[in-house]
């Protein structure tokens, strides 16, 4: 057995045919609900209503499918996950299963009773989105007035009940120049980390790329913000930044490389590779209604269809590096290029990246005007 | 609201244990034990899965070497050295709880 497994490393065996290995995460998107309507979701346009959301019972047997299938992490995610009245009863069935489980929420719809019976359900960790430092901020961003009241509350909840906390900070042209407010009021509410991404560019933030598209200064000063924040909080807070992709030399293994590590699940039970991939015409989801999850991983034609690098055009096909980024995001490639196996044009090496830079720096030079907020009902 | 504003040095003396929120688990699919942690899985090897099983919350790291050294037959101070800054990466990566 190990003498075959390091036979065919040493080998090279063409990655035509990669070996596909058990995914680590699985992103469960409980619900498109949510009282929230941050203008850069990265919700589908066409949301799922909550008659075709997946039951209780389905979602449970999805998350033993997934333990069997080798599955560590799993995250309740939405939408606003607090938005499904069973929140309490899935966590625990995913408890028990031995998963570990992830809270990522905007806070709103959860009280203290719930952060308890959470708590006692084996919560292992919670994820606390912060639109901004303060309330002006936040609730702005937010399109929710009094959201960043009940977040506060949250992580004092979260803390009483002793759940971990990481704060989720989505940085844009807006918001961005807070940060050190943002990393300053994580540390005072207990959080052990922080998740800054830079906002993508995908779903409602195509909608709002004046409003969000921050300024090539705005990205260096947030860069030094985090070197610098890193040094200081070294042992107190941990940082994982995500920088702005429009602004990086190449783009980001998305998803760690597509059908490599994780998969997300819909609430309507699509099976999804990564929560752009329904931008892609071309590819067709299965559904955990029919098909049960290993095959949809192992034989599922949306996830062998950018698997290795058989798909790959120039120049990623002959790059040195396109076993470390996997030729960057199939959806920003589809988004910007018109073509899903193209270089994602973030790439300094994509023809595109030209166009690219122009349009950032005239989205980031331009006053934003209103936000495009989402909403349940399409535009 | 009352996060820790400085980070733990460890030392002999340190006496800690894993936070909530970190937990080590069979892995029966990959046939390893993995550390988990928001957003991080960690397969440890059978030596790290000692130091982590030996982090009580009651015993200090001085006691877990004196144990190691004599179970291992090994060299203290090497044993020292790799257990303590095995437990300090843990901590920055704020996977402990320091009880003293
Ligand atoms: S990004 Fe905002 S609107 Fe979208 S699901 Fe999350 S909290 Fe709700
Ligand atoms: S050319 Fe393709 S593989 Fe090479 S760095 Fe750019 S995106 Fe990555």
């Amino acid at each position: 057995m190990t003498a075959i497994q390091s036979l065919e490393r040493t080998t090279a065996a063409p990655l035509e045919t990669p070996r596909i290995l058990p995914p680590m995460a699985l992103l469960a998107e409980l619900t498109h609900r949510c009282p929230l309507a941050c203008p850069y979701c990265s919700n589908p346009l066409e949301l799922t209503g909550l008659r075709e959301e997946l039951t209780t019972e389905e979602w449970i047997r999805v998350f033993a499918e997934a333990a069997a299938l080798g599955i560590l992490h799993l995250h309740l995610s939405g939408g606003e996950p607090a938005s499904r009245r069973d929140l309490v009863d899935l966590t625990k069935a995913a408890a028990n299963l031995g998963l570990y489980t992830n809270l990522i929420t905007s806070g709103v719809g959860l009280t203290e009773g719930r952060v308890q019976q959470l708590s006692d359900a084996g919560l292992d960790h919670v994820q606390l989105s912060l639109q901004g430092a303060n309330a002006t901020m936040a609730d702005h961003v937010g399109g929710y007035r009094g959201g960043y009241e009940r977040k506060m509350a949250v992580a004092d909840w979260v803390r009483q009940a002793g759940i971990p906390l990481t704060v989720n900070a989505v940085c844009h042209k807006q918001n961005m120049d807070q940060l050190d407010e943002m990393l300053d009021l994580a540390v005072r509410l207990g959080a052990r980390r922080i998740e800054i991404a830079t906002v993508q560019f995908h779903g409602w933030a195509e909608r709002n790329r004046e409003a969000l598209m921050p300024t090539q200064e705005q990205v260096e000063r947030t860069n030094a913000t985090v070197a610098a924040a890193r040094e200081r909080l070294k042992g107190v807070l941990v940082i994982d930044y995500v920088p702005a992709d429009h602004h990086s030399t190449y783009p980001k293994a998305c998803m760690g490389g597509w059908g490599r590590i994780g998969l997300n699940v819909e609430p309507s039970g699509e099976v999804l590779p990564c929560h752009a991939a329904s931008t892609i015409p071309s590819l067709r989801f299965d559904n955990v209604r029919e098909r049960p999850l290993a095959d949809i991983w192992y034989r599922g034609d949306a996830f062998n269809a950018f698997r290795g690098d058989a798909w790959m055009q120039e120049p990623c096909r002959s790059c040195e590096r396109k076993h470390i980024d996997f030729g960057g995001c199939r959806c920003q490639a589809m988004a910007l290029a018109g073509d899903a196996a193209a270089t994602d044009p973030v790439c300094i090496r994509s023809p595109l990246r030209p166009m690219l830079e122009t349009a950032a720096a005239s989205d980031g030079a331009a006053t934003p005007g209103a936000f495009v907020y989402r909403t349940m009902k399409p535009q | 609201m009352n996060g820790e504003t400085s980070a733990a040095r460890i030392d002999g003396a340190t006496i800690a244990k894993l936070a909530r929120g970190v937990r080590l688990r069979d892995d029966a699919v990959r046939g390893q034990q993995v550390l988990l942690a928001p957003e991080r899985a960690m397969a440890l090897d059978e030596i790290a899965v000692k130091i982590v099983h030996a982090l009580d919350g009651a015993r200090s790291i001085d006691a877990i070497t004196d144990a190691f050294a004599a179970e291992f037959g090994a060299p203290r101070d090497q044993i020292a050295g790799d257990v303590i800054a095995f437990v300090q990466e843990l901590s920055d990566r704020r996977m402990l709880e320091i009880l003293s």
